[in-house]
C-alpha cells in the first residue's frame, strides 16, 4: 500500500485551515460551541499519517495556538500532545474501525485535550469555568466525520475510495 | 518517551513563561507568524462592512455626516472650555511648584479579532512592537479604559480587556477621592469592587476613574459607573458593581495611550 512517499502538503494545509478557522471570530453564543479544529485535524493525522512528525507539529502548532490565544507558551501544545499520543499508539486499529468507533474515540481524545486545557488554565491561575468546556465536545463528534471525509478527499485524491 | 519528554519540554515552557519574562522573545516571534492568519480571518468582516459602506444610500451619508457635524461643533465648544480649564489648571500648578500634567499622547490601533477563548477578555490590535507598542501599555476608547497591553509581536498585540477575569484596576471615586480596586468579572458589561467595606461611602451613579497609583493607567480616565451596591451586614465587604465605560464589545478602533513621560526634561505633546 505503501509504495509512494506520502505527501506533507495536505497536511499542512489542513492545519492551517484549522488554525484559520479556531481564530475566525463568532458570535457570542456560537464561541462555547466552536470545535476544536486543530485537535481533530491533529488526530486524523495521527491515525492516518502516523510518520510525519506528529508530535514535532503537535509542539509547533500548539505553540502557534498559545500565540494566538495569549495563554502561557506551552499550554495548547502540551494539550495537544497528550491528545494525540493516545491516537498515534492506536492508529493501526483506529485506521480500520467504522465511523462511529472513530467518532467515538476523536470525542475521547478532545475529551483528553479539553481536560488538559482546563487544568493548565487551573494551574496558571486563570478562571476555569467549568461546564463550558464539555461543549465543544458535541460539536466536535458532529463535525468530526466532516472533518474525516474532507481530510480523506484532500489526502486521497478524489477518486479513490477507502 | 518522546512525547513524554515534548510533554515535560511543555510545562516547563509553560512555567518560565509564566514565572519569568523569557517567554517574550519566543512569543514575539510566534505572534509575528500567527499575524497574516489574523489578518485574513478579518477580511471576511472588513469586506461586509466596505460593502455596506459603499452601497449606502446618499440620503444616509448625508445625513450620517450631519450628526457628525453636530458632534464636531459640540466636542469643539466643550474643548474651549477644556483648554481655558488647563491653562488655568497650569498656573496653580506653577504656583503649587508641581511640574505640568502633560498631556498623553495617542495612537490609534485597530482591533482585529475579538479573542476565541470565551473564558478570557483578549482582544487582538493591529499595532505592535514596530508602532512603538510596549507591554502593559495602556488602552482607552471614546468613552472610557479599555485595557492593556499583555503580549507584544511585531506587528499585532494582545490586549487584556478590564472585564477579564484576571484584570484588576486601581480606580478613584470622582465624587469623594474614594480608592480602590475594580476586578473583571468575566462579563462584558460588569466590574467587581470587591473589597470595600460595608461602611463605605459609595452609591450608585458614581463615576469611578483611574488613579496614576497602580503605576500602568494614566491618571483621570473615566473607567465606569457604579450600578449596583449591596450591603452584606455579615460579610466583611460590600457587594459593588460597575459597568465598565468604554463599550467593550461594540469598538472597533482603540486608542493606545502613551503614559506621562517621567521627570527627565523630555515632554512631548502638551
Amino acid at each position: 500500500m505503501a509504495v509512494k512517499r506520502e505527501r506533507f502538503w495536505p497536511g499542512v494545509l489542513a492545519l492551517i485551515l484549522a488554525l484559520a478557522l479556531s481564530a475566525q471570530p463568532l458570535p457570542d453564543w456560537a464561541q462555547v460551541w466552536r470545535p476544536d479544529w486543530i485537535a481533530l485535524v491533529m488526530i486524523y493525522l495521527a491515525i492516518h499519517s502516523p510518520r510525519q512528525f506528529i508530535l514535532g507539529s503537535a509542539l509547533l502548532v500548539g505553540l502557534l495556538l498559545d500565540a494566538l490565544y495569549g495563554t502561557p507558551l506551552g499550554q495548547y501544545a502540551l494539550s495537544l500532545i497528550i491528545c494525540c499520543y493516545p491516537a498515534l499508539k492506536l492508529h493501526l486499529r483506529l485506521m480500520l474501525v467504522p465511523i462511529w468507533q472513530t467518532t467515538l474515540s476523536a470525542v475521547l481524545f478532545t475529551a483528553l485535550y479539553q481536560f488538559m486545557l482546563f487544568w493548565c488554565n487551573g494551574a496558571t491561575g486563570n478562571d476555569p469555568g467549568a461546564a463550558s468546556y464539555l461543549a465543544p465536545l458535541l460539536s466536535n463528534a458532529i463535525v468530526w466525520p466532516l472533518v474525516l471525509a474532507a481530510l480523506d478527499r484532500l489526502r486521497l485524491g478524489p477518486r479513490t475510495k477507502s | 518517551m518522546r512525547t513524554f519528554i515534548a510533554a515535560v519540554v511543555c510545562v516547563a515552557a509553560m512555567l518560565t513563561d509564566q514565572r519569568t519574562s523569557w517567554g517574550e522573545q519566543p512569543r514575539a516571534i510566534l505572534m509575528s507568524m500567527v499575524y497574516p492568519l489574523q489578518l485574513a480571518t478579518e477580511t471576511p468582516a472588513r469586506l461586509l462592512d466596505w460593502s455596506q459602506d459603499s452601497t449606502r444610500s446618499r440620503a444616509d451619508l448625508a445625513r450620517e455626516n450631519a450628526r457628525l457635524k453636530r458632534e464636531r461643533l459640540l466636542a469643539d465648544a466643550r474643548l474651549q472650555q477644556l483648554n481655558a480649564i488647563s491653562a488655568e489648571n497650569e498656573r496653580l500648578r506653577a504656583m503649587l511648584d508641581a511640574r505640568p500634567r502633560v498631556g498623553n499622547d495617542v495612537r490609534v490601533a485597530q482591533i482585529l479579532s475579538v479573542d476565541n477563548d470565551p473564558f478570557r477578555h483578549r482582544i487582538v490590535i493591529n499595532k505592535g512592537a514596530d508602532d512603538g507598542v510596549f507591554q502593559r501599555q495602556a488602552l482607552v476608547d471614546a468613552t472610557g479604559v479599555v485595557g492593556q497591553v499583555v503580549d507584544v509581536g511585531k506587528l499585532n498585540a494582545n490586549v487584556m480587556l478590564i472585564s477579564d477575569p484576571g484584570h484588576a484596576i486601581q480606580v478613584e471615586v470622582v465624587r469623594n477621592g474614594l480608592r480602590t480596586v475594580a476586578f473583571g468579572a468575566g462579563e462584558f458589561d460588569r466590574l467587581e469592587i470587591r473589597f470595600l467595606p460595608n461602611n463605605a461611602d459609595i452609591q450608585v451613579g458614581d463615576l469611578l476613574v483611574t488613579t496614576s497609583l497602580g503605576g500602568d493607567y494614566p491618571a483621570g480616565y473615566p473607567v465606569g459607573e457604579i450600578i449596583s451596591v449591596e450591603q452584606r451586614p455579615r460579610q466583611a465587604f460590600a457587594q459593588v458593581v460597575a459597568s465598565p465605560a468604554a463599550a467593550l464589545t461594540r469598538m472597533r478602533e482603540v486608542l493606545l495611550l502613551t503614559p506621562d513621560t517621567p521627570a527627565d526634561g523630555t515632554t512631548d505633546g502638551g
